[in-house]
């Protein structure tokens, strides 16, 4: 085991690079973290407009999240690489591809994890924004998303874990991705795919895991700051 | 100062509000009782166009806020409104809460709001906890937070929805003390509430409510002393000595 990653570490983190394209786990963590940072923001429009009180606004994006969630991500993957060059006229290359179909399929998901944190908000703190004069946009940036985002915490985490895992898909369309780069390794070595598969399963675990830890530091953190937890209130009600 | 004429209100088929006809003038503290389910509550919330209404005009200084050209969130400005459950927002200070709309609609700088709100927390005794997070009170007082959060906004009139339902009995007085407080200051208010005690003592004029209909509008001493209405004699026995209709 020592010895395939004596040989093949720098393969397995940055594939052909310098001497051909970037790939392997550096591939990975950039394909993820693109599609993470670009997804964020894209779900949480999209989870507003599925709120929204504009019925132009809230079908379309609607239809959208039923169609995704209805299909898996490979088709997403297959759709935005023979679909949709062949629409547009540009043949995007793998990196691109890929990037496009786990932000539209994040997207999607995190729109609906954004739409049950803010519809799971007491009514009272709409009414309350509301009763003080506040318009729609305020309350929802002011009141509503701010709470909402703290509580989804634990669900957008899980979607991020996902993502990092989704992006072994890449190997279904050639992208030299750390999946892909150990496929060819272990074409190479031959005789010991346990050990090789062993370490790409490792080396996912511990990127996953250490999200999910880092999550449950953040989430600890604001849960100092504001107990919103009814519990809590109560208990201090007593004491008091 | 408030102007109801002929204001009808259903929930599907339930008729929640029967032809009110009530005004409301300025400086008056008008408080509103009655049985559980009799639309106190629905009545208060449509001052302030919580509720729609399906009949009738609510006439605010003139305004009629029921309008469909009218701002909304112009007049809900000058209304003060507190919740039973206080609503304050838990990601923000005491102080945050009492400076947020203040900054956003009355363009005040954050000194000038911070100013305005320690005063207001000042007056409702809690300028200590200007810096604590909402979960870190009582409910008395989040509940006087929430009430220094809409005075922050100057309203000229302020609606309260049974503001002392929700606390420890030990917590009432505390709450009612800060809205005797501003009784006595000239505030016009509009308060439901179960406190028969603070009823009698800050109260301009009582109204009975049962059924979606108001049945009884009186000064205090007539309200308690002399009740006109069967409904509200019936409604004030019980009050006095519950288990009198046991025997």
């Amino acid at each position: 085991m020592l010895e395939i990653i004596q040989t093949y570490w720098l393969y397995f983190l940055v594939g052909q690079y310098p001497n051909g394209p970037l790939g392997g786990l550096v591939l990975t963590v950039l394909l993820a973290s693109c599609a993470l940072v670009l997804a964020l923001p894209l779900g949480i429009a999209f989870g507003l407009a599925r709120l929204s009180p504009w019925r132009w606004l809230r079908w379309p994006v609607t239809a959208l999240v039923y169609v995704v969630r209805g299909i898996p991500l490979l088709m997403v993957v297959f759709w935005a690489y023979f679909f949709l060059p062949s629409v547009t006229g540009v043949k995007t290359d793998q990196f691109s591809t890929m990037l496009i179909a786990l932000v539209v399929f994040d997207a999607a998901y995190l729109a609906e994890i954004v739409r049950a944190g803010v519809q799971g908000l007491p009514r009272g703190q709409a009414e309350a924004a509301r009763a003080l004069g506040l318009d729609y946009t305020r309350t929802m940036r002011l009141v509503l998303l701010p709470q909402a985002l703290r509580s989804m915490l634990p669900s957008l985490v899980n979607q991020f874990v996902s993502t990092i895992k989704e992006t072994s898909l890449g190997y279904i369309i050639g992208l030299a991705e750390v999946s892909f780069i150990t496929t060819q390794i272990n074409t190479q070595v031959f005789t010991r795919p346990a050990e090789v598969y062993g370490i790409l399963g490792l080396t996912y675990f511990l990127m996953c895991f250490g999200l999910s830890r880092a999550a449950f530091w953040l989430e600890r953190r604001l849960a100092r700051r504001t107990v919103p937890s009814t519990t809590a209130r109560a208990a201090k009600e007593v004491s008091a | 100062m408030i102007e109801m004429q002929d204001v009808n209100k259903w929930y599907g088929s339930y008729h929640a509000l029967v032809n009110i006809r009530e005004t409301v003038a300025a400086g008056e503290v008008v408080v509103v009782c009655g049985p559980s389910g009799s639309g106190k509550s629905t009545l208060i919330r449509t001052l302030n166009r919580l509720e729609p209404i399906q009949g009738g005009r609510i006439l605010v200084d003139g305004q009629d806020i029921h309008a469909a050209g009218t701002d909304v969130n112009a007049f809900r400005s000058r209304i003060g409104f507190v919740f039973q459950q206080f609503n304050l927002f838990p990601h923000l200070t005491v102080l945050g809460n009492c400076t947020l709309a203040p900054m956003q609609l009355r363009g005040l700088t954050r000194a000038q709001a911070e100013e305005r709100a320690m005063a207001l927390l000042d007056r409702v005794g809690l300028a200590g906890k200007a810096h604590a997070w909402p979960s870190e009170l009582s409910g008395g007082q989040q509940q006087r937070v929430a009430i220094a959060r809409a005075l922050a906004m100057q309203p000229p009139l302020m609606l309260f929805d049974e503001p002392t339902s929700a606390l420890d009995p030990e917590m009432v007085g505390e709450v009612l003390l800060v809205m005797r407080d501003l009784a006595e200051d000239g505030m016009t208010m509009v308060c439901v509430t179960h406190e028969m005690g603070f009823a009698r003592e800050v109260a301009d004029r009582i109204f009975f409510m049962d059924q979606g209909r108001v049945l009884e509008r009186a000064v205090p001493d007539d309200f308690f002393n002399r009740p006109q209405h069967p409904r509200t004699r019936q409604f004030l026995a019980d009050i006095r000595s519950p288990f009198a209709r046991e025997s």
